[in-house]
């Protein structure tokens, strides 16, 4: 604390050779970037004050009224709640946080929302200019650590800069592919005074190009090639959601009459029940999509970037077919598929031109194939899964009855693990941005926070968080955010007593030997009691569902832990370094 | 496909940070850069960059789509050895005794095209710009008689086939970008573009 009140009394009594001499007069820097939050319609903050920002909540307290800021229990709850937030409203997450430790909490988030392309505009305090380099109290190069894991970072070492690089901050994490923005603010800068102009909205940065232009050829090529189809297959990902582009793509699949199914981001842009939807892609998607990529003549792949846990082995993924991929960002263009009519541009402006020259189609026999082997999933894995004949509980049950319950209308925020493959298999969604998972970087601890975010984001529907007894332990904290503020999350642990997916790994591919998986958990109920959130642990298959009721009928958030069958594995997948259809459907295949 | 030498040219904004975003899309693919220079480039306020390595086209071509993709940077290309003219500058320090009494020292010194940038008593300091085989082989035949030091510049490179960037930026500089400012190898005419 000491070294925190020294640099205080700095602020009161600075020294007449450094710049950090706020000149009087004006608006203060810190009152600059309120200004810019407001003229940018934010209306929910998600932050954790300290030394090197405390300008800026100075200047917070006076605009308690336009701008919503939810104090977090730790900057990594604060940058997952904006993610959370950005992901099921559409618009950009905000996050205050303080220099050195506050800054570093947010990496996490950071490489999270950079590869799950989610708008986010962090603001970061920093140690006076004049102290940079020096090894200052809770100085670290916050730029220089970011860098990697932001689509643009910028230091603001003086205060007339604040309005300029706050309007590109929040015009680059929007646009073309969204990402995350780092806008570290000296604080010199916050308490500088000067000739405030007002604030203008970024529109151009001749630099930057957020959208490539869209190739008539290109368009032509594609439609070429699905009118001579016979057998197409369309598969998409997040940037349908994220392109706002939802009607168009149902336009698009509905008149050329071609299956599709969704990466575990791209989920919920169409609703689940869609008679042309034939279910989620990857190592843990459905049977047909997976084993039909290689069957499929041509392939169609749409605001998707070909990760390889969508992909397997890529040597051996659908190689005999034509590939038309629809992107907003070209580098993903060749990067791990090559196209065969790369069609640039994004998808909600792409996709109307392509929908115009394709002919209305229906495929019957080739849809009946993905069904076949739904049906061929459904017998030997998914009515165990659902409709178990044993005692001990599964997971999908779990998410039956939750569908049953919510008619699928809730948002669902998963964390990583056994349980978020569950959720993402079985979960059924009838709204766009319902399905908020940590994809790209498998972050454990995100759903807890995003939760939290999400439930800001679109109080209107419910918000399930369905987490697992490793994961909760990693953000448990944000329990007090919760009991703080209200919102209104409804929480499902899903306890197998194991760190869950890597003990199926260890089981499956490293001989049974369990290392270090075998997790204790506290009391979650009293855990959650502690905080002042009511809850209930079960392990009978029958008080599944009045539990449920009673935690969605709760009026506030409400833990529910449920026990689970302890070595439940989660079926089909594609073993790693195997091709997609080469996917298997239980131990005995592998 | 086989591994080359290729010259990578980007135009950029001139900003603090952005040679470490440049630089980290090699290191994070664990591809090494040979040489890298960063200089002002034909347009007033547009930086230039002119990095070097060794690698197959096609992961070179991605590599200029990822260094696109970075806000700063208006536009990168890639050219092999022979669509570009280039040259590094050599310096080298050498005893002025040596070459005051050695005859055939001055004669190899002219044969390289070295030129005399300062000479003092002590010693004397040769520049010869070139490429690579000619500034090496100078240090070969200077090592025998007691070379002092020798350091060696970052390449820059013109490509033979452009019209500089001028044009090209003012392009960038329009709300509504022109083909050229989203060049890709795939460069459609204009009818070709729709403009929405
Ligand atoms: C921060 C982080 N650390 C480690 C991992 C590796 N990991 C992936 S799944 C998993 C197990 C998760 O266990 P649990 O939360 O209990 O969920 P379950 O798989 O049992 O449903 C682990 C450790 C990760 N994804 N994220």
């Amino acid at each position: 604390m000491k070294a925190e009140t020294e640099t205080f009394e700095k602020i009161k009594t600075p020294q007449k050779s450094e710049s950090s001499i706020p000149p009087l007069g004006g608006v203060g820097g810190a009152v600059a970037v309120m200004e810019a939050l407001v003229a940018e319609n934010v209306e929910t903050i998600f932050g954790y004050p300290g030394g090197a920002i405390m300008p800026i909540y100075d200047a917070l307290y006076d605009y308690n009224e336009k701008l919503k800021h939810i104090l977090v229990r730790h900057e990594q709850g604060a940058i997952h709640a904006a993610q959370g937030y950005a992901r099921v409203s559409g618009k950009c997450g905000v996050v205050f946080a303080t220099s050195g430790p506050g800054a570093t909490n947010l990496v996490t988030g950071l490489a999270d929302a950079m590869i799950d392309s989610t708008p986010v505009v962090c603001i970061t305090g920093q140690v006076f200019a004049h102290l940079l380099g020096t090894d200052a109290f809770q100085e670290t190069d916050v730029i220089n650590i970011t860098t990697p894991v932001t689509k643009w970072n910028y230091q603001v070492t003086d205060a007339t800069e604040i309005p300029v690089v706050l309007a590109k901050a929040f015009y680059i994490a929007k646009s073309g592919r969204p990402g995350p923005v780092v806008i570290d603010i000296t604080k010199n800068a916050q308490l500088q005074k000067f000739d405030y102009k007002g604030y203008e909205k970024c529109e151009h940065i001749r630099s930057y190009r957020p959208k490539p232009i869209i190739r008539k050829k290109f368009i032509e090529e594609a439609a070429k090639l699905i009118n001579g189809a016979e057998r197409p297959f369309v598969i998409f990902g997040q940037g349908v959601i994220l392109g706002k582009a939802e009607k168009e793509f149902k336009k698009f699949i509905e008149k050329a009459g071609i299956p599709a199914a969704w990466t575990i981001l791209g989920m919920s842009a169409i609703p689940t029940d869609h008679p042309l939807g034939v279910g989620m892609l990857g190592m843990h998607g459905n049977y047909g999509p997976n084993v039909l990529t290689n069957e499929c003549d041509v392939l169609i792949a749409v605001g998707m970037r070909f990760d390889d846990r969508v992909t397997g082995r890529l040597d051996k993924y659908a190689k005999q077919a034509k590939v038309i991929h629809l992107d907003i960002d070209p580098a993903e263009i060749d990067k791990n598929v090559k196209a065969t009519v790369p069609v640039w541009g994004d998808c909600r402006e792409t996709l109307p031109l392509l929908t115009e020259l394709i002919e209305q189609k229906v495929y019957p026999q080739w849809l009946q194939r993905f069904r076949d082997y739904m049906q061929k999933e459904e017998d030997k894995v998914i009515k165990e899964e659902l409709n178990p004949s044993g005692d001990t509980l599964t997971m999908g049950e779990v998410i039956r009855e939750l569908n049953e319950l919510t008619k699928a209308d809730a948002i669902i925020v998963t964390d990583v693990g056994q349980h978020q493959m569950v959720a993402c298999r079985y979960a059924q969604f009838n709204k766009t941005k319902s399905n908020i998972t940590s994809g790209g970087l498998g972050t454990m601890g995100f759903a807890l926070p995003a939760a939290i975010g999400a439930a800001y984001g679109d109080p209107s529907r419910p918000t399930v968080a369905i987490i697992g007894d490793g994961g909760f332990q990693m953000t448990l904290q944000e329990l007090g955010t919760i009991m703080q503020f209200k919102p209104n999350v409804n929480i499902i642990i899903l306890n197998n007593n194991f760190l869950g997916m890597v003990r199926q790994w260890q089981q499956l591919f490293h001989e049974n030997r369990y290392s270090f998986v075998d997790i204790t958990s506290p009391d979650f109920v009293q855990v959650a009691k502690g905080f002042g959130i009511p809850g209930k642990s079960i392990s009978k298959r029958e008080d599944i569902k009045p539990a449920l009721k009673e935690m969605l009928d709760n009026n506030g958030s409400y833990l529910l832990e449920i026990m689970v069958g302890k070595e439940n594995n989660v079926f089909p997948m594609v073993p790693q370094g195997r091709g997609v259809s080469e996917i298997v459907l239980s131990k005995e295949e592998l | 496909m086989l591994k080359q030498e290729y010259t990578i040219t980007v135009y950029t904004e001139n900003q603090i940070g952005l040679l470490n975003r440049i630089a980290i899309i090699f290191s994070r693919r664990k591809i090494n850069i040979e040489s890298l220079n960063t200089s002002p480039s034909e347009v007033d306020s547009v930086h230039r960059f002119t990095i070097v390595i060794n690698e197959t086209e096609d992961v070179v071509k991605k590599l200029c789509r990822q260094i696109e993709k970075q806000v700063e940077v208006l536009k990168a290309y890639y050219n092999t050895q022979e669509e570009i003219v280039w040259q590094e500058l050599a310096l080298y320090k050498v005893p002025t005794d040596v070459i005051a009494e050695e005859v055939k020292v001055e004669r190899l010194l002219r044969e390289h095209g070295a030129k005399a940038v300062v000479i003092r008593k002590d010693y004397t300091v040769f520049e010869v710009a070139g490429h690579r085989e000619e500034t090496d082989n100078l240090i070969k035949v200077l090592e025998p008689y007691g070379l002092i030091e020798f350091v060696r510049s970052a390449r820059v490179a013109i490509i033979k086939n452009s019209d500089g960037f001028h044009e090209k930026l003012k392009e960038f500089e329009h709300r509504e970008p022109g083909e050229d400012a989203i060049e890709n190898e795939y460069l459609a005419k204009k009818d070709e573009v729709f403009s929405m």
